[in-house]
């Protein structure tokens, strides 16, 4: 009876389901913490009965058969889920690994004396299963790639605010690597700011960029030439020794642009434009 | 033909572009301010672009030529009021405008040119007056 692999897991499907859920809830990757028995057990119940619904002896030796769609959604979604709830890859693997060891399990219980069979028909069960797994572990993938991605663009929404700092003068940090798209994002930002405020002075802080190369140069100085076409002056400000180490390394001609090491020294030098002092008040005794 | 005014202020020529420049527009302004401000003798020219929100290659190039061509006539040339959308786009184009002025407003235009001729202006006046 062996050979009718298809039929028998048809037949065994409560032992199947059970043997299953026992060997996840015995396993040291359980995260109950994530998912409660119930959910677990829900989740193997779907994937057990579309996999039993879909099989049969045609379709066991191909993997790719569209006949597995529907297993694969169910198996996509769970998977998908999993990776939002933040189990590890290693957990989620585990998942459908032990579902083929319990068909491995059941099959040699129902079939040990025909030990070619047996053989042959592993072999099928192990080839299916390390399919759905590749599913899993693709769809895991895509999921994280997916979180990855919405926290880049809201990173990168987040991290260009214009800050008037005094009246005229407005004050841009930039966190972060500046790429082609970001300088887009913030060159608009900063000259739309200086026509809104009538501001004549913008102070670049580039103290959170973690590398300068010549490509990001190159971003700056577009930015800086775009500020001026605008008709106000543009101070490059926070550049660290490193960074003015690999910017003369590199070659960059950065001659004709006002830099500072410090948005401090930015800020006096853009008084200093205004023709602002700034004075400590001399506090009058007497008054106290 | 339309033609774009130039406005006499002083010891400095006003023009306000108010039209999407066109090619042969672009060419008479700038044939007309060079010979404006070789009669005048004015020594700087202001040139307010706040209506304008296109701009080509070919109109970076004529700013940059008339600025060129007012120093040679001892002139400096002044570009106000670029918009943003502009100025990307110049960036963009490789033209950064080298040796054109600018600011932000007509105001601050005036006043950087008064900064800068301020201690001519006595004299610009007197060429100003021997033009009348």
């Amino acid at each position: 009876m062996i050979h009718k692999i298809a039929q028998l897991l048809k037949t065994n499907k409560a032992r199947l389901l059970d043997g299953w859920f026992q060997k996840q809830l015995a396993s040291e990757t359980l995260r109950d913490d994530l998912m409660t028995n119930d959910e677990l057990r829900a989740q193997s119940e779907e994937l057990v009965n579309a996999l039993t619904k879909t099989i049969h002896e045609e379709n066991i030796s191909q993997p790719d058969s569209s006949d597995f769609d529907e297993v694969f959604e169910i198996l996509a979604d769970i998977t998908a889920q999993r990776a939002r709830q933040g189990f590890s890859p290693r957990e989620t693997g585990l998942f459908i690994f032990s579902l083929k060891e319990t068909i491995l399990d059941l099959l040699a219980d129902l079939g040990a004396d025909d030990e070619v069979m047996l053989f042959q028909e592993s072999r099928k069960v192990s080839h299916l299963l390390d399919n759905f797994a590749i599913i899993t572990f693709e769809t895991f993938i895509k999921s994280r790639e997916e979180v990855i991605l919405r926290q880049t663009e809201e990173i990168s929404d987040i991290s260009t605010p214009v800050i008037q700092v005094w009246d005229g003068i407005l004050a841009l940090p930039i966190i972060g690597t500046l790429d082609s798209a970001r300088t887009q994002v913030v060159m608009e930002n900063l000259l739309q700011k200086i026509v809104d405020t009538g501001s004549s002075i913008a102070i670049l802080d580039i103290s959170g960029v973690p590398a300068v190369d010549s490509l990001v140069a190159q971003h700056l100085i577009k930015t800086v030439s775009a500020t001026r076409l605008m008709g106000a002056d543009c101070i490059i400000s926070g550049i660290r020794p490193e960074i003015a180490q690999t910017i003369v390394h590199l070659g960059i001609d950065l001659t004709n642009i006002v830099t500072k090491a410090s948005l401090a020294s930015a800020l006096r030098y853009a008084f200093g434009l205004q023709r602002l002092t700034v004075k400590r008040v001399e506090t009058d005794k007497k008054a106290f | 033909m339309d033609r774009i005014p130039i406005l006499r202020m002083g010891a400095f020529l006003l023009v306000t572009i108010q039209v999407d420049l066109y090619d042969r527009l672009a060419l008479s302004l700038e044939a007309d301010l060079v010979d404006m401000v070789h009669k005048t003798g004015a020594r700087g020219v202001l040139i307010d672009i706040s209506s304008v929100s296109i701009v080509d290659s070919f109109m970076g190039r004529i700013l940059g030529n008339i600025a060129s061509m007012t120093r040679v006539l001892d002139a400096e040339t002044v570009v106000v009021g670029m918009q943003p959308a502009v100025a990307i786009t110049l960036i963009e184009l490789g033209l950064s405008l080298k040796g054109v002025h600018t600011a932000l407003n007509v105001e601050r235009g005036m006043t950087l040119l008064n900064d800068k001729f301020g201690q001519d202006d006595e004299l610009a006046g007197d060429d100003a007056d021997d033009a009348e």
